[in-house]
């Protein structure tokens, strides 16, 4: 049997990388509401930089408590029964995303583009992955709108008796810096497809690809008021949201931290549904009788993939006592291969960290790391003069009691332990309140089996890391999270179950 | 009859670790049942320990086939079967519920639960899932692990069990706090539980009180779920102690307001009937009780007339003698907080067509009261009641009563009474409730999802949604070198 493409994404053809769009315009750096575009109530704006050199790119209307009010009114008027988007039919709301898909294909590059400068990720990455699983997810979510299905409920007595499965209602959604575009579309696509309405604050850090996604949800005829897009901070636009009480349902993306505060405002303000994908601390669990340069690559670009700013990061490595010295070894060579730079050269492999406090806060890690005895093989500290730009670290000899092997440190640092057995390593992989991810490398099919049953983890991959895709459910046990996104399980995040019971002379099953 | 009075954990009785004990009481006449270890911060500990324990990795109740959990819970039907008798009459003394009631239908109603969960427990589903890519996907339907389940005291043993049932055959374990004025079946079921044959530490019943007891299952660090049928108000304080420690799921079956509408061209008796018993079904101590009544104005007169008619045929008494129609409210602060209403409902200008106070001198009985010319802006209106109180309003249009209808943070169930299919069906879809009932009201099953839009809840018991709650899906990716479909 052929293999087929390489391991970070076996999937079909790529298309080809065209460079990235020179001088490009920012457009839209207003508040979306109705399909229009406001500024905030307080006239307030923010300035929006590119972490690669810390230099301001615009400025972008900031959305507090009455911004997000107005935004709620005016999803709550598009959910309202008798609206055009409660009468439409099911399958053309599957239509008006696939239109959306069709746009985002169209304006490909100059997204791209945005994220790369927005986020400080690199250009290829963002035009062939971000873009490409933006596209794919909303595409996905499109086919299921007119599949939603309720039931017929076989119930004691002379009844009939069915499900509606109802759109929750006015969903208020906070996206992360990490991921911007897909995390919006990760978002929106399914409570676009189950019905809802929805009012959206992307990361202060990386609005602007949220907001030109206004600008084609307008063009692709979605009614006013479905969408509505109000960037702002976490204390303020993020709270009025968590805090108000027309909002149904709120979905999170962001730290464990805030998640808690969001789900304790639910409780306090009207019991609004809850949505939360937080931290992790995966653990990587790699066997003796694993391809061990498959392992190394993927526990590689496990950690180290968008400069380690991601939630399933494989942070955590355990690696088998007899090829542990071997593994390191490789794994220093590796990290080793990096050019660091502007996202939008090409050539470049790692761009910089999203902003001074995560940069501040990793570099504290790091030291931790020293401090706590573990041993740094490379890297250790900042790179560059301007943005925020960390050398590629590897640590080894780390002990489970260090700060680099518990907290989450969401950079390019690599921790490597070593383990003996298997019961061991399961404990030591599930001691930690988060289970978000969990991988093992091995070919035996009797210890992957057990693992895969073993680990708390909401996924957990098998010869392989970050693979993720919009058919397969997605979210945290433990405190990485609440509930499930993608796939056919994220549809019930979005969906209010109605039972009907309508008295009848007599059933006849 | 034997009174089960200590703590259930690892099949075993304990004391509670402070040694103290509580009174628990009979409604109807005041008068003290016995006593009861009375549960706090420190038992729960000890049962969250042996939940914990019992829920580990290759423990008998994780090793075991899922059919054998299955069997479990028919062999515990089976024996509250056997023990019908001795737990209607528990219900009750305890619960100041008719005998009849308790026998007829709560006992059936738990039988037919454990029954209907015990067939999902081998038909719980992963998915094998079209990845993008080389990988072989699954998901398992793994079981959430340690449940916190805190049980009201309108239908204490139906509650445990709505409770129990699915979280068991779905995998998990349990400490269940049943409600401090009712927790004597609950801990009868301990002594079945451990006759059926489950594992140790599988199901442990710690009584005691909210603000302790309960607390510490919200607050605790080592529960994944917390289940809660009670008030809007606790569900709050749970939701938000949930947030502030360990992120643990929450389902919250809360209070109601349910509106039952009326409409012209219904079959009037049936109307009626229904209307009535879904407000006065175990002194309107229902989370489900149709309490804001509105009556299509052509026929409002007859349907007052007939709905008081029906009020007045009530004997009220002790709820063990047969040809009793109505017994006590549960407590005090119940009995306290329904009279208040009712004075209100006086105060604010309703009309009180029958009833309107307490009755007998001994027992917490309130006779069963009507109101008509009912405003929406009365506090009877508005608020959750859970007593024997009827409100009757009048309305005209159908956009109008729609309106009414939905008007408050409340949405557990609706009822509409109607023979045109068009209207049926058009609120069957603009009611925002959880259970929206068509001629009829109170029509409830174990294969029917059941829970609230808006406050009054978040999440679903029974039915096969039910199972969502109890279970932690896992996604599981395998790289394969080639696929094919």
């Amino acid at each position: 049997m052929k293999k087929q493409g390489s391991h970070s994404n076996p999937a079909p053809v790529l298309p080809a990388l065209p460079e990235p769009l020179k001088d490009l315009k920012i457009k839209y750096t207003k508040i979306f509401i109705n399909n229009e575009w406001h500024d905030s109530v307080s006239g307030k704006k923010f300035e929006v930089f590119n972490p690669a050199n810390e230099e301001k790119i615009c400025e972008v209307a900031e959305g507090d408590k009455a911004d997000i009010d107005k935004a709620v009114k005016a999803a709550r008027k598009a959910f309202e029964l008798g609206s055009p988007w409660r009468t439409m039919d099911a399958s053309e709301r599957g239509r008006l995303l696939n239109k959306l898909a069709d746009l985002v294909e169209r304006d490909r590059l100059t997204l791209a583009t945005m994220e790369a400068i927005d986020g400080g990720k690199l250009f290829s990455t963002a035009y062939l992955m971000d873009l490409g699983a933006c596209i794919k997810t909303i595409r996905y979510c499109a086919g299921w709108a007119d599949k939603i299905h309720g039931r017929t409920v076989p119930m004691d007595g002379n009844f009939f008796t069915f499900t509606r499965h109802e759109p929750v209602g006015v969903c208020g959604q906070i996206i992360p810096w990490n991921f911007p575009l897909v995390m919006f579309i990760w978002k929106i696509a399914p409570a676009l497809c189950c019905g809802n309405t929805v009012v959206v604050k992307p990361a202060e850090q990386t609005p602007l690809s949220a907001l030109y996604m206004g600008s084609l949800i307008k063009e692709a005829g979605f009614p006013p008021g479905v969408v509505n897009i109000v960037p702002g901070f976490g204390p303020t636009a993020g709270a009025a949201i968590s805090h108000h009480m027309d909002i149904d349902k709120v979905s999170f993306t962001g730290s464990t931290e805030v998640g808690k505060l969001i789900k304790e405002a639910a409780g306090k303000t009207n019991l609004k549904r809850v949505t939360l994908e937080l931290g992790g601390k995966s653990p990587n669990i790699i066997f003796a009788d694993a391809d061990l340069d498959e392992a190394v690559e993927f526990a590689h670009v496990g950690l180290f993939y968008h400069q380690g700013q991601c939630c399933i990061a494989g942070s955590r490595i355990f690696v088998e006592e007899p090829i542990y010295d071997e593994f390191v070894r490789r794994s220093i060579e590796r990290a080793k291969k990096y050019t660091l730079g502007d996202p939008l050269s090409p050539g470049v492999q790692q761009g910089p960290q999203i902003d001074k406090e995560q940069f501040q806060k990793i570099l504290d890690l790091i030291e931790s790391g020293k401090k706590e005895g573990a041993k740094l093989e490379c890297g250790g500290g900042p790179w560059g003069n301007k943005g925020y730009f960390i050398q590629p670290t590897v640590f080894s000899n780390v002990t489970d009691d260090m700060r680099i092997a518990k907290e989450e440190i969401f950079g390019p640092v690599q921790q490597i332990m070593k383990f003996k057995t298997i019961d061991e390593v399961i404990k030591r992989a599930n001691n930690t309140t988060y289970g978000l991810a969990a991988a093992v490398f091995t070919k035996d099919i009797d210890k992957a089996l057990t693992f895969a049953a073993a680990l708390q983890a909401g996924t957990v991959w098998v010869n392989c890391y970050s693979a993720l895709s919009a058919q397969c459910p997605f979210g945290g046990f433990k405190m990485s999270g609440n509930g499930r996104e993608l796939g056919e399980y994220g549809l019930q995040e979005y969906t209010e179950v109605k039972t009907v019971t309508i008295k009848i002379p007599q059933k006849n099953s």
